[in-house]
């Protein structure tokens, strides 16, 4: 090729204060007008790499040049400036604004020394008919799906003149055919001229949208090819460093007992919002259930409420017989339920504690832990450095603080404990959100395992391939409520639940009535 | 004297009058600390940067003899003293809620040190001839009964507090500025992601609040009295507070909740007159705060319930025929 590629990022090193080589001598190339998809684990250093592209991170060492010009961003105004746009993984949308106030946010347009409300309507609805992606101008982003909402962040970037836009894992919120929707509108921008980088851990995606692709792991390139010449176990290898097992071995199930028995089980916020509407299902001992859905259904508020963590406002839950609504969580812990929460940081961990401080939370108080009034430090210590073990918890020992861990790492913490507690019943949600492939792997193998030997488990789980691979049963929640079930997921299709999942179709409850 | 008489006392045009003056100080610093709040740096330093507005005005306005002056110096001390919160907080990382005590104690503290060094007295600035900002007459409408009671005649501060009331709910909602204050306020990283510097608007957030919060300090020493005391904001910053979170976090609300509250006081004052220990009296202002929150927090709840009972009523009426897309 002759002329300079559109993005040449050299040699680039970031090492962050706390030591962290996040990029290690990264050299990456995007042509113009192409869709470019950058794959790796978490912390392989995608988004590093991005953040420097897009002037949030500044690099240790390296250059970057457009069109063959080298480059220094400051600022993401700098990146902006240069044509650049990226839709974050988590939405940077204001929540009471509206979408035009949204994608005007920064450069306003403005009439005297106002902000020209009339003109930011109508920048929104011509750009909207320009690429082919709908959004409502006056709706307040707060109440539209989040479809809507990543809808906004894209215009929001062409707003700024994007000629580049970098999208971080933009299917990981959006079901089946939200994605095929997507993937549309990225087809659309770049007949429009428009190139497209593409961050994701899913492999079949970049199968499915890219020209391009680059894996990453450990801050460095392992290689950039042509998506047509890749195969998925090539580049799970090449992501992982050996071979990975990307479905998971099951033997069929044998549900025994039930454990969990939900029934009319209804849950209503703080701000009157029902989020839970007469759910019922059971859990029985040695099964999967799954609960797939879009997020934001009432699946978080499911998990809190059934493990004591919000009260519930009417209904009942009963594990072995016994109820657990509104019990205290330790209550419910002693009843024999276990938790691994869909937000670790904030739930799951105790960030500056140490791992084996981590690893007995959930029972310090009882013997051998305790000993009269004080904790058996010699006891923790062993109890640590045995499920480090069994748990292959990648750390220099059991007395760092949990927040030195990468994400994989930590999530193992927690299922270490978890997992340990014998728990009759499991609850997972997003066990595997985040983390990276070698992760996931063990993690989900765990769940199979802990199941074939009699736990109940609930699973839910924002990844549809993840609730259909683990799951021996299934359920879809949609605004609150269930409204399908499938005893046998191998027979439906991804495209099915995707229209549960949006609630276009739905059973109704005489015909769930039978597997509930 | 009778509660008749207190009656009485509360239906009269000098009644609505008092609570118009008596809510100045309370309006213009909840004005003040409404900005700060929506940008996402709460300025629990109202009450110092009152102090010391107030002690500054009196001074300058005594020792070069011109109310103007005072007005100007005690906006600028004032105003600088509440980037110093800024600088803790924003810029060498203090937690705000500490800056902002550490503030309030050096503002009481310093105030009477500074009022001894320069008068000798520690309990007021009578000694020095300092000036008043002068009452506004409207002309044709003062010889109006009861509306040119309730109306006319009152320290320019009062009348600036309403029409501040205005600016600041049209510089919010719809100036450039007003709105990235608003959205650094709710999501400062989405704010900083399209090049709004979170820092820099937050900064001239904590200064507006301190501008509008010395001008209630001001209108305490300068026109409410006409000279500086010991404490003299009596918590007034605190209550400025209240009622932002009363008023709904809006400037019309503010507005309301700041009246209310001057309401409360006023009426105190009316009781004053009555058989009843002054320190009851005295409790009005601050127990119908705590009362007024209750309220209005138990009224929100109650109101969310409704709403859901409804929202469920409706749902079941329409059965499970219900069922939209996105």
């Amino acid at each position: 090729m002759s002329s300079p590629p559109l993005i040449e990022m050299r040699d680039i090193v970031k090492v962050y204060p706390n030591g962290v080589v996040a990029n290690d001598g990264v050299h990456f190339t995007v042509e113009p007008g192409e869709i470019h998809a950058l794959v790796g684990e978490n912390g392989a250093g995608k988004t590093t790499l991005m953040k420097i592209l897009y002037g949030l991170e500044s690099p240790t060492q390296g250059e970057i040049r457009l069109r063959g010009r080298p480059v220094h961003f400051r600022s993401p105004l700098d990146a902006i400036a240069h044509g650049i746009g990226m839709v974050h993984q988590n939405f940077m949308l204001i929540p009471s604004f509206t979408v035009a106030e949204n994608i005007v946010l920064g450069q306003e347009p403005r009439h005297r020394m106002l902000v020209d409300r009339e003109a930011a309507l109508q920048i929104t609805r011509e750009l909207s008919q320009q690429y082919g992606l709908r959004v409502e101008a006056e709706a307040v982003v707060d109440s539209v799906p989040v479809g809507m909402r990543q809808r906004v962040e894209i215009l929001k970037t062409l707003y700024r003149g994007a000629e580049i836009l970098i999208l971080d894992e933009p299917t990981a919120v959006l079901t089946p055919q939200e994605t095929q929707e997507l993937f549309q509108a990225i087809r659309a921008l770049v007949a429009q001229g428009k190139t497209v980088i593409f961050i994701t851990h899913k492999l079949r995606e970049v199968k499915e949208i890219s020209d391009r692709v680059t894996v990453m792991r450990n801050g460095r390139v392992m290689g950039t090819l042509p998506t047509a010449q890749a195969t998925t176990d090539q580049l799970a290898r090449m992501m992982v460093g050996r071979d990975v097992l990307l479905t998971v071995e099951k033997p069929p199930a044998q549900p025994g007992e039930p454990v969990l028995e939900v029934r009319d089980l209804t849950y209503v916020s703080e701000t009157g919002r029902t989020m839970l509407r007469d759910v019922r299902f059971t859990v029985r001992a040695g099964e999967i259930l799954g609960v797939a859905g879009v997020e934001g259904n009432g699946q978080t508020e499911l998990v809190e409420v059934l493990t004591g963590l919000r009260p519930a406002t009417g209904g009942s839950a009963r594990v072995r017989g016994r109820e657990i609504l509104n019990a205290t969580p330790r209550q419910v812990r002693l009843s024999g339920v276990a938790h691994i929460p869909e937000d670790r940081l904030n739930n799951g961990l105790a960030l500056t504690a140490t791992i084996n401080e981590n690893l007995i939370v959930d029972r310090y108080f009882r013997p051998p832990f305790l000993r009269g009034l004080f904790i058996d430090s010699q006891v923790v210590q062993e109890h640590g450095v045995r499920l480090i073990q069994a748990f292959d918890i990648r750390a220099p020992g059991g007395d760092v603080p949990v927040a030195s861990l990468s994400g994989g790492n930590m999530q193992k913490v927690i299922v270490a404990r978890e997992f340990s507690a014998e728990p009759v019943l499991l609850i997972a949600a997003q066990p595997t959100r985040g983390i990276d492939v070698g992760a996931t792997e063990f993690i989900r193998r765990q769940l199979v395992e802990k199941r074939s030997g009699g736990t109940a488990v609930l699973l839910i789980s924002a990844d549809l391939a993840e609730v259909m691979s683990l799951s021996d049963r299934l359920v879809v929640m949609y605004e609150g409520q269930i409204t399908g079930v499938f005893p046998q997921v191998d027979r439906v299709s991804e495209e099915e639940l995707g229209l549960y999942m949006l609630g276009l179709r739905r059973q109704t409850p005489e015909e769930m009535e039978a597997y509930l | 004297m009778s509660i008749g008489l207190v009656l009485r006392g509360i239906f009269s045009a000098l009644f609505v009058a008092s609570v118009l003056r008596i809510s100045t100080p309370l309006i213009l610093p909840a004005l003040g600390g409404l900005i700060s709040d929506l940008a996402g740096v709460i300025n629990i330093a109202l009450e110092g940067i009152m102090l010391v507005a107030a002690f500054t005005g009196v001074v300058v306005s005594a020792y070069t003899q011109n109310v103007w002056l005072g007005v100007l110096a005690g906006l600028a001390v004032g105003t600088l003293f509440s980037l110093i919160l800024a600088l803790f907080h924003l810029y060498l990382k203090t937690d705000i809620i500490l800056a902002g005590i550490a503030l309030n104690i050096m503002a009481q503290g310093g105030t009477v040190f500074l009022l001894f060094t320069l008068t000798g007295d520690k309990g007021s600035s009578a000694s020095l001839a300092s000036g008043t900002v002068p009452r506004v007459v409207i002309p044709l409408l003062h010889d109006v009964p009861v509306l040119g009671t309730i109306l006319s005649g009152h320290h320019i501060f009062t009348y600036l507090a309403f029409l501040l009331a205005v600016v600041v709910a049209v510089f919010l909602y719809r100036t450039p500025l007003g709105t990235h204050l608003r959205a650094v306020g709710e999501n400062p990283e989405a704010a900083a992601s399209v090049g709004i510097n979170v820092v820099r608007v937050q900064t001239i957030a904590i200064g507006l609040s301190g501008l509008l919060a010395s001008l209630g300090g001001l209108s305490l020493s300068m026109a409410y009295l006409s000279f500086f005391q010991n404490n003299m904001t009596a918590g007034r910053g605190f209550i400025a507070l209240a009622a932002i979170f009363l008023g709904g976090r809006t400037p019309w609300g503010t507005l309301l909740a700041a009246v209310f509250f001057g309401f409360a006081d006023a009426l105190a004052n009316q009781f004053g007159s009555l058989q009843v220990p002054p320190q009851w009296v005295q409790m009005i202002p601050y127990a119908a705060t705590v009362i007024a929150l209750v309220v209005y927090n138990v009224r929100r709840r109650r109101q969310a319930i409704e709403r859901a009972r409804r929202m469920q009523e409706q749902l079941h009426a329409q059965g499970t025929a219900f069922g939209g897309g996105d």
